[in-house]
């Protein structure tokens, strides 16, 4: 009912954008004119200006993408299995995926964001959340591999995450859901007033960057949608935008959008570390998983955590406050300088932006019209700092030129509007192809954007390529930014639904990045560093294959001995110390992935073999002149045989 | 001192930087080698350009059954005594201040560097005609004989997919200018007469 009266809206602000005079509504067949296709043209073999992390959404991954060509390079495994990588697959990374509900399969990815230095990006690791089953990942922007994953307890819908603050002190996660806490047995109608949402801060090491919960701040049950660190001269304080202050349990589309005024609620991170360090906190038991892949064993282990320490904010004056900020805001942008914080209300017809230094005189005059759950509401005519007037319909999303402008998704009206900060004056719209969600300029969120592209990551796609039967891609656009007006000059497919992106410049990170592991490096527990070394060892119904492998054969490539029943472990080692020789390996009857090894790695599958014969076993990866002759056989006997275990290579 | 017995001493003194320096460099480009793998060659030892590249040469030259590239070669343990020697007996001769003998160390050292030289050919050429008859790849020539790989000693050389190519490095230009300094010195010498 209430989306058939916004599209209603929205058809009639499009006649009246329309009748404007605006031309921009328009498909752009000006493109040729101008030679747009030159400005996103990357010649064979040269590379890109910037690499763009777009999150896959339900596919669970980040996609790595270059700019301006809108190439696709890798899509990194996160919080889903990928058979093509082994991801979740292989021994070594199955417990990536562990969390305190078992092993899930599968993770709806969010917000990448890059590692920051003095509110610039560091180009060190990339964050992204999960949103099912809470989870934060931090990435190596080395080797591009999934390094963490730390499961976030008391939380549901990790959707206000997983942002940095300046200097990469915390990295934050939010609840969307309110939920019980500790869970328990209760009636749902008993939501109000009894539901909880968790704001975890999520400490990160500053050398290895390793996270740890540092504190969960118990929040009233309102829905944490995004969330944004304060910059610069608002450094030390973290902005989340609330929908569902309300506390509906149901029918949550009309019943959390009555209040004219949702909350964003500031919270004063340094405060609560002064609060921590006093002791003036609560330790709470619970379980969860954090699970870290080690780069020296090749391996990853879950550690099980049993404690965290809550911050009740009645109990801590000064913690948290409530900036009202109307109608169910989805995007909390900070601008680069901190004084701004865009509230972007996704059902109102304006943009709020609220005034930090407006914000912290109003709390020292303590010009509070309420409160809610203990925490002081401050009245909004004292901490706006402006609004954008009816700049579009459906507001989500607000990123940064570096050069005073703003620039915001509006999903309704399906377009990108730039306005100016202070001014708030609209300076240019175009239209995005179709129902923009997110938008992204490289380092758009940090003190010191790289204000040359903006790119937009639509909900919809319909007509725009040629047609995949029901499912069709996602899109997203790529607009030159660099002069008044913006300029579309690529549409470009995406993985999965790109619901945010974070970019940065290509030479802050090409020449770190990884070419192989070193051999000498590996401490695998079942590494095998030259051929000579490579056996089969026999412990009760265990098998364990120390394999190596190198152009173009495996060693051992023949191994007799083996039973019907016996668990088969292959451990292989790559030991190609070659930039781009990956081996995979796959045998008849595994039921599990190819293995896809870089070099000097070790990865392992397991294979139970179930039939008598004799099974062959082959490279995957098409690795040389002789690939197709990298393979070799396995002799599974019966169970009672007395077929002796021997291996060899070239009958050595 | 006199200068020419100064040079003398300088020049043949300046072989044992061959102890710290490479001699020659070998390079190897391919379309999949867009960055040429490559080896240093030093008087006792060959070495990698980057790391891993020896393995590397190895790894693509098995396929038509070239020989690895040698850890360990008679020559790694005669080349620092022949070139420590030198550099001692030109010291000694400087030392003595008799111009002639000056000449004597020149040929003698021009001598064994040709000797070395031509030894190295004698490898390059082992190297790239003794071939593994069970290899996986074989070429012949416009002759139907099997396809030699002997690297060039200076230079480019289009070996199949690869462009190989041979220069000498800092070794081998500091050996040739104390060479010429000792040869300068004996005319320098010859002229204080």
């Amino acid at each position: 009912m209430k989306m058939n009266k916004l599209w209603s809206v929205a058809a009639i602000s499009a006649i009246l954008f329309a009748s404007c005079g605006t031309q921009d509504t328009k498909k752009s067949d000006g493109a040729l004119g101008s030679d747009l296709a030159s400005r996103s043209f990357v010649a064979p073999g040269e590379h890109d200006e910037f690499y763009a992390f777009l999150s896959g959404g339900f596919s669970g991954q980040l996609a790595v993408y270059g700019l301006p060509s809108g190439r696709l390079f890798r899509v990194i495994p996160v919080f889903s299995q990928d058979a093509e990588k082994a991801y979740g697959y292989n021994e070594e990374t199955k417990p990536m995926l562990n969390t305190s509900f078992g092993f899930v399969p599968w993770g709806d990815a969010h917000h990448p964001d890059i590692s920051q230095t003095d509110g610039k990006l560091d180009g060190r690791w990339i964050f992204i959340n999960e949103n099912n089953t809470p989870r934060i990942a931090r990435i190596s922007l080395e080797t591009f591999e999934t390094e963490e994953i730390i499961e976030i307890p008391n939380s549901a819908g990790n959707h206000s995450s997983s942002y940095v603050t300046d200097n990469t002190e915390y990295v934050v996660a939010g609840t969307r859901f309110g939920v019980p806490v500790p869970q328990r047995d209760m009636p749902i109608k008993e939501y109000k007033g009894n539901f909880k949402g968790a704001l975890s801060f999520i400490k990160v090491d500053p050398e290895h960057g390793n996270m740890n919960i540092e504190f969960q701040i118990m929040m009233p049950g309102f829905n944490y949608d995004k969330a944004h660190p304060g910059r610069g001269k608002s450094h030390g304080w973290f902005f989340y935008t609330t929908y569902n202050s309300e506390e509906a349990h149901t029918l949550l589309e009309v019943n959390a959008s009555q209040n004219d005024k949702d909350y964003i609620a500031a919270v004063n991170w340094k405060k609560a570390e002064e609060y921590i360090k006093a002791g003036n906190f609560e330790t709470m038991p619970t379980n969860y998983a954090h699970n870290v892949y080690d780069e020296s064993t090749h391996s990853a282990t879950t550690k099980w955590v049993k404690e965290v320490r809550i911050l009740d904010p009645a109990k801590c004056p000064g913690l948290v406050y409530f900036l009202p900020t109307p109608k169910s805001p989805h995007g909390c942008d900070v601008d680069p300088t901190g004084e701004y914080i865009v509230g972007s209300g996704k059902l109102s017809a304006n943009v709020t932006v609220h005034s930090f230094s407006k914000m912290i005189a109003a709390i020292e005059a303590e010009k509070f019209s309420g409160e809610a759950y203990g925490i002081p509401i401050i009245n909004f005519e004292d901490v706006l700092g402006g609004t954008v007037v009816q700049p579009g319909l459906g507001p989500l999303h607000t990123e940064f030129d570096g050069k005073g402008n703003a620039y915001t998704t509006f999903f309704i009206s399906s377009e990108v509007v730039k306005w100016k900060l202070g001014t708030w004056e609209v300076i240019d719209r175009k239209p995005t192809y179709y129902s923009v969600g997110h938008l992204m300029i490289p380092g758009g969120n940090s003190q010191a954007p790289f204000g040359k592209y903006m790119i937009a990551m639509n909900k919809i796609t319909k007509d725009r390529y040629l047609p995949t039967g029901p499912e069709v891609t996602q899109s997203a656009q790529l607009y030159d930014i660099t002069g008044e007006k913006m300029e579309m000059i690529l549409d470009f497919p995406t993985v999965g639904e790109p619901h945010y992106a974070a970019g940065i410049p290509a030479d802050l990170i090409k020449s770190k990045s990884k070419k192989i592991y070193k051999l000498e490096d590996n401490n695998h527990p079942y590494v095998v560093k030259s051929e000579k070394e490579a056996k089969v060892v026999r412990n009760g119904k265990d098998v364990h294959i120390y394999m190596t492998m190198i152009r173009s054969h495996f060693a051992p490539d023949n191994i007799e001995g083996i039973k019907v029943g016996d668990k088969v472990y292959f451990h292989v080692t790559n030991l190609e110390q070659d930039y781009d020789v990956p081996h995979g390996i796959s045998m008849i009857g595994a039921n599990t992935s190819e293995l896809l090894i870089m070099p000097g790695q070790t990865e392992t599958f397991i294979w139970e073999p179930k039939k008598v014969g004799v099974w062959p076993m082959y490279c995957t990866d098409f690795c040389s002149a002789l690939h197709q002759e990298m393979q070799g056989y396995v002799r599974v006997s019966a169970a009672n045989s007395n077929t002796p275990l021997s291996w060899s290579l070239d009958d050595e | 001192m006199k200068l020419s017995r100064i040079l003398m001493i300088i020049g043949s003194a300046s072989l044992i930087s061959l102890f710290f320096l490479p001699l020659w460099s070998i390079t190897l480009g391919a379309p999949q080698y867009p960055e040429p793998i490559g080896m240093h060659v030093w008087i006792n030892k060959i070495t990698d350009k980057n790391p891993n590249d020896i393995q590397n040469i190895n790894l693509m030259n098995h396929y038509v059954g070239m020989k690895q590239i040698p850890e360990h070669m008679p020559e790694f343990d005669i080349f620092p005594i022949v070139i420590g020697f030198m550099a001692l007996l030109g010291i000694a001769f400087g030392a003595l201040g008799n111009y002639k003998f000056y000449l004597v160390w020149f040929v003698l050292m021009s001598l064994l560097g040709i000797a070395g030289m031509y030894d190295f050919y004698l490898w390059e050429y082992d190297y790239g005609h003794s071939l593994d008859p069970k290899a996986a790849i074989k070429f012949v020539d416009e002759f139907g004989k099997p396809l030699a790989y002997t690297p060039p000693m200076l230079g480019t050389k289009v070996i199949l997919n690869f462009t190989a190519t041979a220069l000498p490095l800092a070794g081998a230009y500091v050996m040739f200018a104390g060479m010429f300094a000792t040869l300068y010195a004996f005319f320098l010498g010859k002229k204080d007469r």
